[in-house]
């Protein structure tokens, strides 16, 4: 479904600042697959993702998706193949439109966007079922502003759009960082659901191990640009923190397995 | 006494001027408010759109023909700023700027089409030569002439236009552009598409109302569109600041802009008559912006939820 085949990204090349944040990375992911994604900060998580989403041109490397080479289409092209949930909650949603409209754009994802109404009737039947699974009492604020909700709804909101039209692969970009323990579970939960309704190939990126391990069927850890650390089906149900901390050790060389990707 | 006849006899004046800077308004709503980028290409475009009008009517066009082609030579100003801010990445108040600019060089062009040396700076139309749509003269006659009547029936189309068109798909993709363009993106839109619409859209409104304002005052002139983004700006705020507790639908949001900008002209009106001297006019209008700005501001540091905290 998705193939990364060594892409290298640099910011900022030939200056001080200088990072690489891809190094020659590749992975391949099948269909159906849910993936979890760790590592340190600054390992290449996040821009890996972003590199998949297009939202910057990769320097070398190929990206396929779905057998179509996606490596120099814009951001908005690839979104015909793209779910994408951010870590900020304020980032996936229009907060002065409404739910409603909010719903309707990602419903047109990846159509071309004429002339005709932006909502219709029978679109707001199923918004309103849709909205109903989540649980949040959504379904009857059809027309409120979505910068009414808050940030555990938005996300809520969010994944829904990423999903109302099933993306051939979905991009979960620590998408419950930012939310309080009990809303992020919950998030989490949705996220398992919508997840396994459509069986959807899915990468999600986190800081929180146990929530990696618990969640998915196969897990990779980036160091430094690339991927480190692979395990998947038996092997991936059986890890434990400490195993992964012992991995990740082994992987990158050092011992500093950092409490901050424990405690995420 | 005197001073309230005067006043009384000025105010159709204002409430006509007030309805053609309203159209203005509506396209300044559109940049500034939906897609969230403060165009200065109005201030050229305002005249642009006055100076093919009137040189259009003056070699004899029909009155619909000059009309289009304001609009168009607005849609194409627009789509300059709008190249210029996303195809060539500069920061959109300095596309803005720049078009302004070179509008002024091509203002000049266009008002002195046919003349000796292809310049002009002022250009001007007689109501007794040539059936202007609306004239200052017929201002407070109870007619189908009178610009009021006129102005009113060209709001009331340009904003039913501007309703539908923000409630189709691609008007939606408009707004989400605006509103969250990473969001917009993510859902497939080409938000540098969008953006360049949207500033052609807003400008070409602008334009339309640069022909109105010109057959109105009965001349184009190279400086009609000076400040007129402070004006528009202004004429949006007003409305919003007085008007955005009441007004929720999106139509009506237009029409308090077009109420903004009578309001605005009402309270000019006011103050000149007060003895203020027109040479101040700007001063006060910067001010009058400064303040309605200002206001939702300070509202919400000193009277909105936190506040006490913070005091």
């Amino acid at each position: 479904m998705l193939e990364l085949n060594s892409i290298c990204k640099t910011f900022n090349p030939g200056t001080i600042n200088a990072k690489t944040a891809l190094n020659s990375l590749s992975l391949s992911i099948k269909e159906g697959d849910f993936v979890t994604v760790i590592g340190g900060n600054g390992a290449g998580k996040s821009t890996m993702l972003n590199a998949v989403a297009g939202v910057f041109e990769v320097d070398s490397g190929t990206i396929k998706i779905d057998g179509a080479d996606v490596t120099r289409l814009s951001e908005h092209k690839r979104a015909v193949f793209l779910g994408r949930v951010f870590q900020d909650p304020m980032m996936g949603t229009a907060p002065t439109m409404s739910i409603e409209e909010n719903l309707a754009l990602a419903l047109r994802r990846g159509q071309k966007r004429g002339l005709k109404w932006g909502i219709t009737n029978d679109e707001r039947e199923l918004y309103r079922e849709k909205l109903a699974t989540l649980g949040l009492g959504l379904e009857t604020r059809l027309s409120d502003k979505v910068g009414l909700l808050s940030g555990g709804q938005r996300q809520a909101l969010t994944l829904l759009m990423a999903s109302l039209k099933a993306p051939k692969l979905l991009l979960l970009d620590e998408h419950t960082a930012a939310l309080d323990p009990k809303t992020a579970a919950k998030v989490l939960e949705l996220s398992d659901e919508i997840v396994s309704a459509s069986n959807l190939t899915t990468m999600m990126v986190t800081h929180n191990m146990r929530d990696a391990i618990a969640h998915g069927n196969r897990l990779i850890m980036l160091d430094a640009g690339r991927v480190v650390v692979d395990v998947s089906g038996e092997e991936k149900k059986r890890l434990t923190v400490t195993d992964l901390l012992d991995l990740f050790s082994k992987a990158s060389g050092s011992s500093e397995a950092n409490d901050a990707m424990l405690l995420g | 006494m005197n001073f309230f006849v005067s006043l009384l006899n000025s105010l159709p004046g204002a409430v006509a001027q007030g309805l053609v800077w309203g159209i203005m308004a509506v396209g300044v709503y559109v940049t500034y408010k939906i897609l969230d980028v403060a165009d200065l290409t109005v201030d050229g475009s305002l005249c642009t759109g006055g100076a093919v009008c009137v040189i259009m009517i003056l070699n004899g066009s029909p009155m619909w023909l000059a009309l289009l082609c304001a609009f168009l030579a607005g849609l194409a100003a627009g789509f300059v700023t709008g190249v210029f801010h996303t195809f060539f990445g500069i920061p959109a108040i300095l596309s803005g700027i720049l078009t302004q600019l070179a509008l002024y060089s091509i203002n000049l062009h266009i008002m002195g089409f046919g003349t000796d040396n292809g310049s002009k700076a002022n250009l001007p139309i007689s109501v007794d030569k040539f059936p202007l749509l609306v004239s200052a003269r017929y201002v407070r006659d109870l007619a189908i002439k009178n610009p009021i009547l006129v102005l009113l029936i060209f709001l009331a189309v340009i904003i039913g236009i501007c309703y539908w068109f923000f409630g189709t798909e691609l008007g939606c993709s408009l707004r989400a552009t605006g509103a969250n363009s990473k969001m917009a993106r993510a859902q497939g839109i080409n938000t540098n598409f969008t953006t360049v619409l949207g500033l052609m859209i807003s400008n070409g409104i602008v334009a339309l109302s640069g022909a109105l304002l010109s057959q109105y005052q009965g001349f184009a002139d190279i400086n009609m569109g000076r400040g007129a983004i402070v004006i528009g700006l202004a004429a949006v705020i007003i409305g919003e600041v007085l008007f955005s507790k009441v007004f929720r639908n999106f139509a009506l949001k237009l029409i308090a802009c077009v109420i903004g900008a009578v309001i605005y002209y009402l309270v000019i009106q006011f103050v000149l008559k007060l003895g203020l001297s027109t040479d101040d006019l700007k001063l006060l209008t910067a001010l009058v912006v400064a303040i309605f700005l200002a206001i939702p501001h300070l509202r919400s540091k000193y009277f909105g939820k936190g506040a006490k905290k913070r005091a």
